[in-house]
Order: structure tokens, then C-alpha cells, then sequence
């Protein structure tokens, strides 16, 4: 590993800290201008550099700006139903509406950037929430070890156990909803058991860590132990994990919405939107195909992402 | 010696630590137990260090987590200046840590990799508040820092940016950071390239008469034990065989483990290095789940008579000796300079 040497003003260094370091003068100390180069800061370094990491990072912060601020891309708002006209139905691609019309004549392009918000939401929010969940009880499952690990464990694989279509299809139809919130909660309930495992497996190795068996004679207390040694040092794994499963989330919130559980009608999600142009797809592909493209390429985009964060955080790998 | 007027900083008195052995998927039945350390007892005065010797797996590194209240013994006693760290909970032994402090094997391991040295060194002032005000606790990182032989500007800088001695110079300051007065060295430098190891071991030496701290120095290289041990205490499958000052120990062994691991020891000087004694053991050491009856080494001992198998040799001094040793037939016999 190399020691952080200084950076010439004017490299990409001075973007990431916006107060430029003082020239060294002669009386200058050494040890104050070298900043502390921790796992993360070097992952850093290593991922401003790695192709892979740039392209997935510009797609998804363009897909969540367009989540956020749909209006920027589309002048036409898909949601006010004057927008639509029955008469230019399955109109194929034109300058106008550059990816056509679908089957109500609503433009093809328009639904397409509103539809991401769905998506990116159920994705983050999902992955959000079965981190915490995942990682909390995983953490305490490692860490107490003993009865407590056994019962969590086992109730991990009880939900393993649970095919993961045919528990979201119950789930979904036992809450009848048709909105986002639902679906979010369907994928929360069936993937948290996935992010316990290895959260419970990566803190049972940190446990014995020599550095934490040190904690120990220091005579740390077990919040200290767990919060300040074992889980920044078990957390990767889980980061890494959850990133590629944010894409799984987007893919399967339309796969269940175009099964018809998930988001419906009027609702505008990509997933409905494929659904919707699936019988007439022969006469007109365009409905049918841009949405899809574009729940390909952001499930790529976060399991690229999620691949380059795992390579620039697994020191073996270096 | 250490001056012997002083009274002990450290008494164990026949610590004993039994690992169960279970089998069962549900029901878990207790089949024995290994025997990882089995009656151990000795003194500690300040100032003073103790070396332990002994091949893998004879419980030297269990006894130092027993020292380090890590482990709870099976039975035993250690008493630091009088009060039984064994049996203190909670708070007590939080307050009696304080006086024990560990350096581990491994630097690169014992320390966390996500925190900066100075978070690392001052992380026990955080534990033990009490010990330095809050706005007290840098200075005294930097002073730390500074007596290991570390640059304190350095405060800031990750474990990985340091090399194998540095980090072991971090965890000796570690160690410090709480003025104990006993060390647990556990090999500390057996990770260590040679050049560096003699680096550690003087300044283990140093801040030993500077703080005048109680060394419990736990090693398998007779040669570094034996240049920074008062007295060595052999281990031998969870037992001390044979304990005395550094000079009767290795000039005069009298038990056959210590003369056959002595004979072992690479001398420097070629002269008469051809006409050394050398006692060659046969077979492994038995396991310690089932040690054998009277004495424990009588399976690899070219002594052995019926005696050993009938009765437990004590570790006593002994009447061709004059140290402790734990042998019917212990005799001293100088392994290094024999001709």
C-alpha cells in the first residue's frame, strides 16, 4: 500500500476537496498536509479510476435525477390524462414522440421517464430496508452467537424456505394495493434473510479478530465491540450485496407488476407499461421495447456498479 | 534475579483451564475435555520477567488469556496484588484490567484496520474514562507514540501504512496506554524478522526500567527468552516442568524436556558445535484430552521407569537440582556446553 503523497494542485484532487492546500512553506510540518488514507478513502482512489464504475455511476445519477425531476426530460406529463389521444394510438416512432404512442396514445417517451420514480424508489427502499433489518439481526445473531443465533437462524430459513415469486404473489394479494408501497414491502419481506446470512457470516469472522480480542482486554463493552470494531470491518460484504440487489429489486418490482400484483393502472411503472403493450406488440414494438431497454440497462447499471464497489473494497482482489 | 523483597504483583496458584469436548447434534453429552492448562502456578514480582517456553499446543497461549481474564478458568486463582482477577465481574474487572495489558503476535492482525493510530492507542483512555481528562487524551496519544520510538505526527495514519515493527511498536503502546504493571507479552515477535525482533525486545527492555513493569514474556525461541528473562518457567502439555532463574535454566536444566528442547537451540559458534549433545525425541506429543497417567512425558522420556507411570512427579526442588522441576529422576546436566 502506498503512503498518500501530496497531489499537485490541479490534479482531480483539488474537485474533491474544494479547499486547495497551501503551497508548503519551509517552516510547514509534513505530518499536517498528509490526509489519513483509510479502506475507504483508497476505494475511492481506486474507483475514480475504473471505466466500469464512471459509466454505471453517470446512468444511475441520470435515472434519478430523472426520478426526482421527471419534468426536466419530458415536456408532456403522462399523468394528466388530456395528454392522451385515442385517435394517434400505437403511432410508431417520429420526431414529435420519439419512442411512438402506445395503445391509449399516450407518448411512449413521456411514460418511459416517469416510469423510473417507481422503480428507483421500490429499488432504494427496498434495499434500505433489508440492509437494516438483514444487518441489524445478523449482526446480533454473529455476535451473541449461541440460543439467540440458532432461533434467528432458523427463522431465516423459514423465509428461505418460501419461493420467492409465489410469496411475493401472496403477499401482494393479500394486500391489495396496486401501489408502490406495497410491492416494496413484498421484496423487503422475502430478501432481508439474504443480507442476515452474510452480515452473521462476515461478523462471526471479524469476531475473533485479534484486534477485537484486544478490545476485549482493554475491557471494552459490547456496544463498543460491535459498533466500533466488528461492524465497520463486516459491513462491506452487505454494502456490496445490497448494491446488486437493487437492481434485482427493480427487475422483479416489474416482473410483479407485469404479472399484474404489483403497481397497476393508472399508476405509470415499467413494469405496466410492458404489460400493457404486450398484446398489441406484433403491430407496434415501440411500447413493448424502450421501457424494457430501460429497466436493462439500470439493472445493469447497479449490478455494475455494485461488481466495481466489490473489486475496489476486497483488498484479495487488488 | 529481580530483588525478591518486593512483594509479588502477579500469583497464580494451580490454575487450571478444561475445554469440554461435546458430540451430539441436539443433545450436546460432554465425551472429556482437553486439558489445555492443568495446575498452573507461579509468582510475578515487578520489574521482573517471566519467560514461558514450551512447543505448540502446550497451553502457553490459553494461560495467557487466563492471565488476560479472557478466559475463565476451570479452578485456580490469579490474584493481582491480592484480589482474585478470576473470579471479578463487571465493573471489578473492568477496574482491574487496568493492571494487565497484552501485546499480541500478530501485527497485522491485532489491530483494527478502520482506525487511525491515534484512535487505536487512545481507545483505552475512551474505555476507562477516569484515567485522562478528554481534552488531555491527544497530548498523552502523541507522548505514547513518542516513547515507542513513533513519529507522534504520524497520529493520523492508518495500521497499513506502517511496516511489521511499527505496528508491533503500536500495540506495545497500546499496552502502555493505561500504566499497568504487568505486560503479557505473547510471542510478540516471533512475526518479526530477526533484525526487527531485536528492535522490539530492546525496547521492551527499556520500558521496562522505565515504568518498571512485570513481564510475562511467552515465546518458543529459547534464544530471545533467555536474553530477556529473569526466570523461565518449561510448559510441557499443560504443566510447568520446570521453573528457575534464566542461568539454571538454561546452564543447568534438570528435567529431560528442557535438556532435550535446550540441545535443539542453533548455536552460534562452529567451535565444538559437531561434539554437542544432541537428544533427539521420539514420537508427538500425546494429545491433550488424554494425557498419560503419573508423568506427562514419561511416553517420550528416555528416564522413564515404572515411577513415572505410577505416580505424578511435583514440581519441587529436587536433590541433584537446585530449582524447581517436576521429574523422579531430574539430575542438572549442561545440554549447551557439553563437549
Amino acid at each position: 500500500m502506498s503512503e498518500s503523497t501530496p497531489m499537485a494542485p490541479g490534479t482531480s484532487d483539488t474537485l474533491l476537496n474544494p479547499a486547495p492546500p497551501l503551497p508548503p512553506s519551509p517552516g510547514s510540518r509534513p505530518g499536517k498536509a498528509e490526509k489519513p488514507a483509510s479502506l475507504w478513502s483508497d476505494a475511492w482512489h481506486d474507483l475514480r479510476r475504473r471505466p466500469l464504475f464512471i459509466g454505471s455511476s453517470i446512468m444511475i445519477v441520470i435515472l434519478v435525477v430523472m426520478a426526482i425531476f421527471p419534468s426536466l426530460f419530458s415536456s408532456v406529463d403522462p399523468t394528466q390524462a388530456t395528454t392522451c389521444q385515442l385517435a394517434t394510438a400505437r403511432q410508431p416512432p417520429s420526431a414529435m414522440h420519439w419512442f411512438g404512442k402506445d395503445n391509449l396514445g399516450c407518448d411512449t417517451f413521456a411514460r418511459t421517464i416517469y416510469g423510473a420514480r417507481v422503480s428507483i424508489v421500490v429499488g432504494i427502499t427496498a434495499t434500505i430496508v433489508t440492509a437494516l433489518v438483514g444487518g441489524l439481526l445478523g449482526l446480533i445473531a454473529g455476535f451473541a452467537g449461541g440460543g439467540t443465533d440458532t432461533l434467528l437462524s432458523r427463522v431465516t430459513e423459514i423465509f428461505f424456505a418460501i419461493p420467492a415469486i409465489l410469496g411475493a404473489l401472496l403477499i401482494l394479494s393479500v394486500f391489495d394495493t396496486g401501489n408502490m408501497w406495497t410491492v416494496t414491502l413484498a421484496l423487503s419481506v422475502l430478501a432481508w434473510p439474504m443480507i442476515f446470512r452474510i452480515m452473521r457470516a462476515a461478523v462471526i469472522t471479524t469476531k475473533s479478530q485479534d484486534y477485537v480480542v484486544a478490545a476485549r482486554a482493554l475491557g471494552a463493552g459490547k456496544s463498543r465491540i460491535m459498533f466500533r470494531h466488528i461492524l465497520p470491518n463486516a459491513v462491506t460484504p452487505v454494502i456490496v450485496i445490497s448494491m446488486i440487489n437493487l437492481g434485482m429489486f427493480i427487475s422483479a418490482e416489474a416482473a410483479l407488476s407485469f404479472l399484474g400484483v404489483g403497481i397497476r393502472s393508472p399508476e405509470i411503472s415499467w413494469g405496466v407499461m410492458i404489460a400493457d403493450a404486450r398484446p398489441r406488440f406484433l403491430e407496434a414494438p415501440s411500447p413493448l421495447l424502450f421501457p424494457a431497454a430501460f429497466l436493462s440497462i439500470t439493472v445493469l447499471a447497479f449490478i455494475m456498479l455494485g461488481d466495481a464497489v466489490r473489486d475496489a473494497l476486497d483488498p484479495k482482489l487488488r | 534475579m529481580a530483588a525478591t523483597d518486593n512483594p509479588p504483583v502477579l500469583e497464580v496458584r494451580d490454575l487450571v483451564k478444561h475445554f469440554p469436548l461435546t458430540q451430539g447434534l441436539l443433545v450436546k453429552r460432554q465425551i472429556g475435555s482437553i486439558k489445555a492448562v492443568d495446575g498452573v502456578s507461579f509468582d510475578l514480582r515487578r520489574g521482573e520477567t517471566l519467560g514461558i517456553v514450551g512447543e505448540s499446543g502446550c497451553g502457553k497461549s490459553t494461560l495467557a488469556k487466563l492471565l488476560m481474564a479472557l478466559e475463565r478458568p476451570t479452578s485456580g486463582s490469579v490474584k493481582i496484588n491480592g484480589r482474585d482477577m478470576a473470579a471479578a465481574k463487571g465493573r471489578e474487572l473492568k477496574a482491574m484490567r487496568r493492571n494487565v495489558q497484552m501485546v499480541m503476535q500478530d501485527p497485522y492482525t491485532s489491530l483494527n484496520p478502520r482506525m487511525t493510530v491515534g484512535d487505536i492507542i487512545g481507545e483505552p483512555f475512551e474505555i476507562h474514562s477516569d484515567v485522562a481528562p478528554k481534552g488531555m487524551r491527544r497530548r498523552k496519544v502523541k507522548d505514547l507514540l513518542e516513547v515507542v520510538g513513533l513519529n507522534p505526527d504520524h497520529i493520523n495514519r492508518y495500521p497499513h501504512q506502517f511496516s511489521g515493527g511499527q505496528r508491533q511498536r503500536i500495540g506495545i503502546a497500546r499496552g502502555l496506554a493505561l500504566n499497568p504493571e504487568i505486560i503479557i507479552c505473547d510471542e510478540p515477535v516471533s512475526a518479526l524478522d530477526v533484525s526487527i525482533q531485536a528492535q522490539v525486545i530492546n525496547l521492551l527492555e527499556r520500558l521496562q526500567n522505565e515504568f518498571n513493569l512485570a513481564y510475562i514474556f511467552i515465546a518458543h525461541d529459547l534464544s530471545v527468552v533467555r536474553h530477556i528473562s529473569d526466570r523461565v518457567a518449561v510448559m510441557y502439555l499443560g504443566k510447568i516442568v520446570e521453573l528457575g532463574g534464566d542461568v539454571e535454566i538454561y546452564d543447568r536444566p534438570a528435567h529431560p524436556y528442557t535438556q532435550a528442547l535446550l540441545s535443539a537451540v542453533p548455536v552460534p559458534n562452529p567451535d565444538g558445535r559437531e561434539g554437542r549433545e544432541r537428544i533427539i525425541l521420539q514420537g508427538d506429543p500425546p494429545s491433550p484430552a488424554n494425557p498419560p497417567s503419573g508423568c506427562r512425558f514419561r511416553t517420550r522420556c528416555w528416564k522413564a521407569t515404572p515411577v513415572c507411570t505410577d505416580r505424578e512427579p511435583l514440581l519441587e526442588i529436587r536433590s541433584k537440582t537446585d530449582h524447581l522441576s517436576a521429574c523422579h529422576h531430574a539430575e542438572s546436566h549442561d545440554v549447551v556446553h557439553a563437549q
